[in-house]
């Protein structure tokens, strides 16, 4: 899996959108609504404990920057906890730290979003903080200039430390040769280095206005409360900006198969993956969004799948392998496999052995009952992710700054359904094309004739 | 600011657990009512800290088995408990390891077990229409491992994948030298998950064996929330668990204090930045002055955007992007460890940084202010780690393996906003007085760019 989002903070996880918990469960009583201002708002009721998830989500991510400023959409996510004219640097964290709350914020390619978790009594406190900071940052040098060398250790934490990191960020800069999805959500390295405070304020008052958001409320409240508490808090924010359709450079159809080759020495355990240019839910049509999702779990989602079978299981080439599928973007967007070579493997036979799996689907099609099993396990998801309220906000949330709505969440569960062995088979052979695809290998620099030795 | 106590409308299933963190204290009931803890006992005899919650149609169970965890690992079989673990959902009784997957797949139930240094850990998870073939497909698992040769070679093999891809991570490998270093002659010095060598020489009859030896009645603790009759949920419980052993064997396990104190250690790895990893005595988890260590741990690296190390390592000089420290309380060991990554150039200064912040407050302690807030973030975010089922079954689970008593959960805020500055003060001075710490730097640090070892 790899993770689309990044965080403010470490010690919260990376966040990785559940896109097999994509949700409207039976009984759940979402509305929405919207503010004079544009500010659209969602309403996710979970009463059992007096505990509410705020999150605020901005339509803007790393896919919006200007070229040669990577690395801008996150970078303001960080100098947003630096301060407002009416609140001082420090401030706002250290009153949610005071109540006993919970705050970080991430940032994808489609969408920034900022986030406290706080006891229900504490929610109109931190509402008009949030309220206050989507038109009233101030930065100055003195904060904005530590923030840069923090965002650039994050670098280095994630990605320059890690040649599986490494050679995830090549594989999606070659997989878009025209379209902003290409660049790594934090930016390049060079990037970073040259952004400033104007350049993030710019960005700010381009795209941080209320009728770019999304407030999504999750947790012990009422449509009603809901909407008293936005009135009174966001709704005083002036709409400071205009926002144009999201129309990023749009892909080619591709035509050639491109590789890939990191090799370093950190290596210790080789792998292979690649990356296929899909349509995404916003972009599909029809069910196809639906089908590259049960597709995913059947081709690679877990021990039953057929990579997992066929690889791990019956050739016992790999220690590991699986798929994915990254459904939730706004445009054209991912559908990844991977496998682990167990000792002694070649890469290339492990990939010969994948692409055999992938074309055997496409031509022979899946069993009608394997496909009905994965569609249980992901309509049951939807279920299941019923009983936290911090993942609803981040499932509605993510969906709306995409290109969704809230009544395409909750016709997910039903669109699965439809979902036939048929669809599944055109998916595998409509998208996991070569041509579509960039294939990586990570290895360690190879001694001729000699391979590696099993300890 | 006001923190509002007593006064909040309370709703909802969890109920309970809010109302006994903020109004009054009871113990347990004989009837389950919703948002309750019951401490049920089964026919069997065995006990499980039950809530009912009708919301949603799914059960969470969670399970353990105290003491069973890596630290019963033979001496040259390090990771034996962890390929257990792993071993032990594939397959069991007429089931080979597809069928067994397939038929927790048709009905999405969620089986796992884990394995830690102190505790072996299980947990299941169904919608409630399912809850008989669940809890069948556990007490396969349990009562009829297959551990098929077949299954084991391709654990094993996917275990190893992982050892090696860790060897290049840097927090793993400063992980894993520090309890090497901290605990030569001790089972805590040796890694969970193995290494090559060690899982290579795992066998079948290990498998079995670590299984019969450790998994008993006496040793195990149950927990679950969701929607199910007591009396039912107390069936389907003995079901699984009232045939093991009654009596597990544990190999005691000594108490242990960390060595190599004042030690400085360099792991080269050819990476840009270094990854520092420090650690020493801390508390454990019984001590009488564990809560106040824990309250000014907060203060100093714990987890809000406002501690100490926060401030001074990454908000003022933008050294590095994680900072932190934490008690880490093990049955037989309670430590203090902490850690950052920052640029190669810069990890002494930050190092240094992080001892002068530990060497001021061990000194001086935390402000009153610093105290009062850090008192108001931990009572007021404590409501927090029960707002789902998973949550919930998984606190209940932790409070019975640490022994702390069901009423813990009413007790726990009263006992931070008990801790006084004199409290912290005596804490401060049992584990960071002489700031002696094993320091680990992963990457190649300059100017202490000499290495020795890797």
């Amino acid at each position: 899996m790899s993770a689309i989002a990044i965080c403010a903070a470490a010690g919260s996880a990376a966040v990785l959108l559940p896109t097999a918990a994509k949700t409207q469960p039976q009984g759940l009583q979402v509305s929405e609504f919207k503010l004079a201002n544009g500010l659209q708002v969602v309403v996710i009721p979970d009463r059992r404990t007096p505990v509410v998830t705020h999150m605020i989500w901005y339509r803007v991510g790393s896919a919006d920057e200007t070229p040669g400023k990577s690395g801008l959409a996150h970078f303001l996510e960080h100098l947003m906890f630096k301060g407002t004219e009416k609140n001082p640097a420090g401030k706002f964290s250290q009153v949610v730290a005071t109540i006993g709350g919970q705050e970080n914020a991430f940032t994808s390619q489609d969408y920034t979003a900022y986030f406290q978790r706080v006891t229900k009594e504490n929610l109109e406190q931190v509402m008009t903080f949030e309220a206050d900071r989507m038109t009233g940052l101030r930065l100055t040098d003195e904060v904005v200039l530590p923030e840069r060398q923090v965002v650039l250790e994050e670098r280095r934490t994630r990605t320059d430390n890690d040649p599986a990191a490494q050679l995830a960020e090549a594989l999606t800069a070659a997989l878009y040769v025209n379209h902003p999805y290409g660049r790594p959500i934090i930016g390049w390295m060079h990037e970073i280095r040259q952004l400033s405070r104007e350049s993030a304020l710019d960005f700010y008052r381009r795209f941080y206005t209320p009728n770019n958001a999304v407030l999504v409320l999750a947790g012990d409240l009422d449509e009603k409360e809901a909407k008293l508490l936005a009135e009174k808090t966001y709704g005083k924010v002036p709409r400071v900006a205009e926002v144009a359709p999201r129309m990023r450079p749009i892909e080619p159809e591709p035509h050639a198969h491109r590789r890939l080759t990191l090799t370093d020495q950190r290596v210790q355990q080789p792998s292979m993956s690649r990356y296929y240019l899909v349509p995404s839910y916003r972009t599909a049509t029809g069910n196809e969004g639906e089908a590259l999702e049960v597709l995913s779990h059947v081709l690679g989602g877990g021990q039953t799948s057929h990579l997992y079978r066929a690889l791990v299981v019956e050739k016992g080439l790999a220690a590991n392998a699986g798929a994915w599928y990254q459904g939730t973007a706004l445009d054209a967007t991912r559908f990844g496999v991977y496998a682990y070579p167990r000792p002694g493997v070649a890469l290339e036979a492990l990939e010969a052995a994948l692409d055999d799996v992938i074309e055997d689907i496409a031509k022979k099609g899946v069993d009608a009952e394997e496909v009905e099993r994965v569609k249980t396990r992901i309509i049951a998801s939807t279920i299941f992710a019923q009983d936290n309220q911090a993942s609803l906000a981040r499932i509605y949330g993510a969906a709306l700054t995409t290109g969704l709505t809230v009544a395409s969440v909750k016709e997910w569960p039903a669109k699965v359904r439809t979902v036939t062995p048929e669809d599944v088979q055109k998916a595998a052979k409509n998208w996991l094309e070569l041509r579509r695809a960039v294939t990586g290998y990570l290895m360690r620099p190879q001694t001729v004739g000699a391979p590696e030795k099993r300890s | 600011m006001k923190i509002a106590r007593g006064s909040r409308r309370i709703s909802g299933f969890f109920k309970g657990i809010a109302m006994a963190l903020a109004l009054f204290s009871s113990g347990a009931t004989a009837e389950a009512q919703p948002g309750k803890i019951e401490k049920l006992v089964t026919p069997a005899g065995i006990e499980v800290w039950f809530i009912r919650d009708d919301t949603l149609p799914i059960i969470s169970l969670n399970f353990a088995f105290d003491g069973a965890g890596a630290c019963q690992d033979p001496a040259d079989r390090a990771g034996l408990a962890y390929m257990t673990a792993s071993t032990l959902d594939e397959g069991a009784g007429d089931l080979d390891a597809k069928t067994f997957h397939e038929r927790l797949e048709r009905r999405a139930i969620s089986l796992s077990f884990s394995a830690d240094l102190d505790t072996f850990r299980g947990s299941l998870r169904m919608l409630s229409d399912d809850r008989e073939e669940a809890f069948e497909l556990l007490r396969l698992s349990l009562q009829a491992p297959r551990f098929d040769q077949e299954a084991i070679d391709r654990i094993r093999a996917s275990v190893v994948a992982a050892h090696r891809r860790s060897l290049t991570n840097p927090s793993e490998v400063a992980s894993l030298r520090w309890f090497a270093s901290a605990f030569p002659n001790h089972p805590y010095g040796r890694p969970v998950k193995g290494d090559e060598a060690s899982v290579g020489g795992v066998e079948r009859s290990m498998l079995f064996a670590f299984v019969k030896k450790n998994l008993a009645r006496s040793n195990l603790k149950v927990a679950a929330v969701g929607s199910i009759e007591s009396k039912e949920l107390a069936r389907l419980v003995d079901q699984v668990f009232a045939k093991l052993p009654e009596k597990a064997d544990l190999t005691p396990i000594p108490d242990i204090t960390p060595e190599s104190l004042g030690r400085r250690d360099i792991v080269d790895l050819n990476i840009p930045q270094t990854t520092i990893l420090f650690g020493g005595i801390g508390l454990k988890r019984k001590d009488p002055d564990f809560m106040p260590a824990y309250v000014l741990n907060h203060v100093l690296g714990g987890g809000s955007f406002s501690s100490r190390l926060y401030r001074e390592v990454r908000e003022k000089r933008g050294l590095a992007y994680s900072v932190y420290s934490y008690l880490s309380t093990l049955d037989r060991s309670g430590l203090f460890l902490g850690g950052t990554s920052t640029r190669n150039d810069r990890a002494v200064e930050a190092l240094q940084l992080i001892e002068e912040e530990i060497a001021r407050i061990a000194k001086d302690g935390p402000t009153a202010e610093e105290l009062a807030q850090a008192k108001s973030y931990l009572t007021g975010s404590y409501l927090l780690h029960f707002d789902t089922s998973a949550k919930v079954a998984q606190q209940l689970l932790e409070i019975q393996l640490e022994d702390l008593g069901i009423d813990y959960i009413e007790r726990r805020n009263k006992m931070v906003n008990a801790v006084t500055a004199e409290d912290v003060r005596r804490a401060a001075k049992r584990f960071l007085a002489d700031s002696k710490f094993l320091v680990i730097m992963v990457g190649r640090p300059a100017p202490l760019a000499k290495s020795n070892g890797g």
